[in-house]
């Protein structure tokens, strides 16, 4: 048990590092996306669109797999060496999480009435501008995406031991540590694991109401 | 007033839908002259508006500002910046009053505070200064509606039932700062209403809308007293016209 105390500092510290980085560069990428879809009229946007909304159901293992063997040594990928890395294992999550961020984004803004756009226009409002006030007035959804795209990446199991291998003190998580304890009968210790999870996903979306109540629509 | 029309339209033609178009013949209007558009619902005067502002593609003719033809009714950014427009039914940003004042400034670059306090106190606006734009009546979010357009000192402004949802002192304090306005910085307003009694004391001149089609357009004594056409002298008197 002393033992496991030691580890789990360093289990702990790697979820949040990977999941906040993963989130960060989802945001990064997706929001700016997924406003570019919201407020275009391109053709061929419901493409683009059924593609975002088909990636949230894509399977974290099948995520994994793919990218498992696009950096394996053989794989076109390979030269990096990210494979049972923390890096692979943000990709993966940024992989999983950048549909959500993408499709809440986009019904965010998209859910602003079209009159607010016409007369944000007539105030001279430029075409950035304009990007830049619908984000800003849709960010009660943006909050939704950061938050979901949180719980995904500290709950992802699948893409991150595929990629990542559960290498103790490199690349284990409190997912992947859960499925082992578990996988050797030490279920005390699983829960307990489990229970610290739990306890950063709730502290996690205290905060994010917290900010929602500061800066509300 | 200066020689050359702020506006000019030619033989446009804007298509709304399959059963609505707006059809200017030609049409000119004087900068710092008041212009109130009058007409049953559903004319074509917030069409009008809208196709003063340089941000509505029309399909046919031609729309000079100051002497300069738009490309297709789109007016460039510097020219779609001197108008301003109040809509009739007004959408706030979901923050503070006076961020929905300075809006308009921040988008410039500018900062004008004392502009923007001058306005919060003469639109009876100090005291929710601060509260969230989120939390107004319907007559609040009209006078922040045209706080916001007044703010950016405009060479043109478009009202349309700016006055709707106010209350009689409300009104009057809308026409007494829009007068104000006017005088102090030649405004030109183009002002639709549904109120006669409001056209009669604001306008210089008066246009009758029907069917997408201005019918009638004549100085204000003589639009109420001896108009021309018929539909206008129904319309003056209070009966239907279609």
């Amino acid at each position: 048990m002393d033992a496991l105390r030691h580890e789990i500092w360093p289990i702990v510290s790697l979820s949040v590092l990977v999941s906040t980085t993963a989130v960060m560069l989802s945001c990064v990428l997706g929001m700016p996306l997924g406003a570019w879809l919201g407020l275009s009229a391109m053709r061929g946007k419901s493409i683009f669109q059924a593609l975002a909304f088909a990636g949230m159901a894509t399977p974290p293992v099948v995520v994994g797999l793919v990218l498992y063997l696009l950096l394996s040594r053989s794989g076109p990928l390979g030269d990096w060496r990210w494979l049972f890395t923390g890096k692979a294992m943000i990709f993966a999550q940024v992989i999983l999480d950048l549909p959500f961020v993408i499709c809440i984004t986009m019904t965010a803004v998209e859910s602003l009435p079209e009159e607010l756009r016409f007369q944000l226009r007539s105030l001279g409002a430029t075409p950035w501008q304009l990007r830049w006030t619908l984000l800003s007035e849709s960010r009660e959804g943006l909050m939704l995406a950061v938050i979901t795209a949180m719980g995904r990446s500290l709950s992802e199991v699948g893409a991150v031991l595929m990629v990542g291998g559960n290498i103790e003190g490199h690349t284990r998580v409190l997912t992947t540590a859960i499925l082992l304890e578990t996988s050797r009968g030490r279920f005390a210790v699983a829960l307990s694991l489990g229970a610290i999870l739990m306890t950063m996903a709730l502290m996690i979306n205290i905060l994010f109401v917290r900010l929602q109540k500061r800066y509300p629509r | 007033m200066t020689s050359v029309p702020i506006y000019r339209l030619h033989q446009v033609h804007h298509r709304l839908s399959s059963t609505f178009s707006l059809t200017i013949g030609d049409w000119q209007h004087a900068q710092g002259e008041t212009l109130c558009l009058v007409g049953p619902t559903g004319a074509g005067k917030t069409t009008f508006l809208r196709s003063l502002t340089g941000l509505t593609e029309i399909q046919g003719g031609s729309i000079e500002f100051e002497g300069r033809q738009w490309s297709a009714g789109l007016g460039t950014l510097t020219e779609v910046r001197q108008i301003a427009l109040v809509p009739q039914r007004p959408l706030l940003l979901s923050r503070s009053v006076r961020a929905n004042l300075e809006y308009g400034l921040r988008l410039r670059g500018l900062r004008a505070d004392d502009r923007v306090a001058q306005l919060l106190s003469c639109l009876g606006l100090e005291r929710l200064a601060e509260k969230s734009a989120q939390h107004l009546s319907g007559g609040q979010i009209q006078l922040v509606a045209l706080g916001r357009a007044l703010v950016l000192q405009p060479k043109v402004l478009l009202l349309d039932e700016p006055a709707a949802n106010l209350d009689p002192a409300f009104v009057a304090l809308i026409e007494q700062v829009l007068d104000d306005w006017r005088r102090r910085y030649q405004t030109t307003l183009i002002w639709a209403t549904h109120n006669m009694f409001q056209a009669q004391r604001v306008a210089d001149r008066v246009a009758m809308f029907l069917n997408g089609q201005i019918v009638e357009v004549s100085d204000r004594e003589k639009f109420f007293q001896h108009p021309d056409d018929p539909r206008t002298q129904d319309f003056v008197q209070g009966k239907m016209v279609c």
